[in-house]
């Protein structure tokens, strides 16, 4: 379509003047508060009377060179460990969910299954599970035992995969009913119906709190530390351990919101858009 | 032949009987007009036919196949049924496209772009071919229904059920849905509707079925059901839409 151009009358020009006017007025009223706000924070910790104490003990520059690569090789850890129990959960996660809708005497055992796995693992505390399964289980001294950081994660997955089961029940039973007769009376099968009506839906509405579980995990599977495998936080505590400094915690926890913050950005970015869309 | 005959089909929800030994029979290429006060089961008869619903008793034929038999499986019987709702249930996440080729391609496992290429014919049609690639919330009702109506023919049913399919629709949208319907009823559909439009029940059916105490009270040509109903039960319903402004 082809707009006729289109010449603003007397009053439109004086409220765009008078909108351009408001705009610079809030730029500048913003960033002079940003500004005394700053100012304030900084003379307030570098004034305070313990600063240079607190900044040798956790902004030490030669420490902190000094712990990065040990950090590094330890946050490697955290992000394979990461990627990999992501993915196990969501994957356990929709999988448990799905089971639980399955109608029929058939599936019961299958539904109580899963029912009693989502009810357990929801209120089992992570650190037990952990210790459970890699000082536990390695104790029945079985064949073809994996290694203890394979069952670390199999403790996340297990862990999380309860929490990720529920929210994607949730999003299953957001859907209206109305849509499965629609998908049933065009002839779909009950798989069909499941695999192209309700979970794109239902996944499509739970994704924000899914990919905000995922955030809390990235957290959490450094847990694993306390059966063996060095994380960035077991690398950091040996370093400060060495050092009597706490500057390597510091490299440790900045590198951990770097990690986060694509992760929290695509989380937000997704969460907008599922709200645009039923703003529509 | 009766394309469909249902027989003694009894339905209750926990209780409270809905149909009560309904009969009703619909020959192949006639539209049959269901009619009747709010609850009085039209939706509840269309669910039963499409077996989305179990019934409590009776038989429903279709084509001479016993399709209440329980070992019939009941996906094949739907693809042989095309269904429209009174609130469209399209599928929010799909295009128009998408909605419309879904099952062709998932249950009669059609190559794509065969699917695709009925779905934009059947689209063009109804004149909706700018819409293909649209999702159903950038659509108005009426444009919304009659993509609900070329989704359920891209299975080419013997049988159309329709479900109030105009009660949701601002009044000037009823119209084009309606042209939609008459356009069926010409290349020979054999259609069900329930219906609140006793001018267009009129005009497009056959027959005109009066269902009340979940029984059929009373059915014939529209002329004679809607002009000079014999039980005094239908005579009350048509008074009372008269007086509501509906005839
Ligand atoms: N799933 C259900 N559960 C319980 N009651 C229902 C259900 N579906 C329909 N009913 C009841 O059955 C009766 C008939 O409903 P319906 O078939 O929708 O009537 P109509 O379409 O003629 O307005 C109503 O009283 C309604 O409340
Ligand atoms: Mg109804």
């Amino acid at each position: 379509m082809i707009l006729a151009p289109h010449e603003p009358s007397a009053a439109q020009r004086r409220r765009q003047a008078y909108r351009r006017r408001q705009t610079v007025t809030s730029v500048l009223v913003a960033a002079a508060s940003t500004a005394a706000l700053g100012t304030l924070l900084v003379v307030a910790v570098i004034g305070a009377p313990g600063w240079d104490r607190v900044r040798a003990s956790f902004a030490d520059p030669a420490i902190a060179r000094d712990a990065l690569p040990e950090v590094l090789a330890g946050l490697w850890l955290n992000v394979r460990l990461l990627v990999c129990c992501a993915a196990g959960a969501l994957l356990l996660g929709l999988l448990v969910a799905i089971l639980r809708t399955l109608r029929g005497p058939v599936f019961f055992p299958v539904r109580a299954l899963a029912a009693g796995y989502t009810y357990t693992f929801r209120g089992l505390p992570l650190i037990i599970v952990l210790y459970v399964l890699t000082l536990g289980v390695p104790g029945l001294r079985l064949q073809g035992m994996p290694p203890v950081l394979v069952l670390g994660g199999l403790a996340l997955v297990l862990t999380y995969g309860g929490y990720l089961a529920e929210v994607f029940r949730a999003g299953i039973e957001s859907v209206h009913p109305s849509q499965l007769a629609a998908a049933r009376s065009l002839g779909l099968t009950y798989r069909q119906t499941m695999r192209h009506v309700v979970l794109p839906q239902a996944v499509r509405r739970v994704a924000p709190p899914l990919l905000n579980d995922v955030v809390a995990l990235q957290k959490d599977v450094g847990l694993v530390s306390l059966a063996g495998p060095i994380d960035a936080v077991r690398a950091a505590q040996i370093a400060t351990a060495e050092t009597f400094n706490y500057t390597p915690y510091i490299v440790a926890g900045a590198l951990f919101v770097l990690l986060a913050i694509p992760l929290i950005a695509v989380t937000d970015w997704v969460t907008l858009r599922a709200a645009r869309r039923q703003g529509r | 032949m009766s394309l469909l005959r249902c027989r003694g089909l009894r339905k209750t929800f926990g209780g409270h009987v809905v149909l009560d030994g309904l009969d009703l029979s619909v020959d192949e290429h006639r539209v049959v007009a269901l009619i009747g006060a709010s609850g009085s089961g039209k939706s509840t008869l269309l669910r039963c036919v499409n077996l989305l619903e179990e019934l409590d008793d009776g038989t429903i034929e279709l084509d001479g196949q016993d399709i209440s038999d329980p070992r019939v499986d009941p996906d094949r019987v739907r693809r042989r049924i095309g269904m429209v709702f009174q609130a469209y249930n399209l599928f929010p996440h799909l295009s128009v496209l998408d909605n419309v080729t879904l099952a062709p391609v998932r249950v009669h496992r059609r190559p794509r772009a065969e699917a695709e290429a009925q779905a934009r014919e059947l689209l063009d049609r109804v004149g909706l071919g700018a819409k293909a690639n649209a999702y159903p919330d950038r659509l108005s009702g009426g444009q919304q229904q009659r993509v609900a109506i070329v989704r359920a023919l891209a299975n080419s049913p013997r049988l159309m059920l329709l479900d109030e399919v105009t009660s949701a629709l601002d009044p000037e949208l009823v119209g084009e849905v309606l042209a939609l319907i008459r356009e069926l009823k010409a290349d020979g559909m054999t259609m069900v509707l329930a219906t609140h439009e006793m001018g267009f029940a009129r005009e497009v059916a056959d027959q005109v079925c009066f269902l009340d105490g979940g029984r059929v009270v009373e059915s014939g040509p529209p002329e004679r059901v809607l002009g000079d109903p014999t039980e005094p039960r239908t005579r009350q319903f048509l008074r009372r839409i008269i007086e509501a402004g509906r005839l």
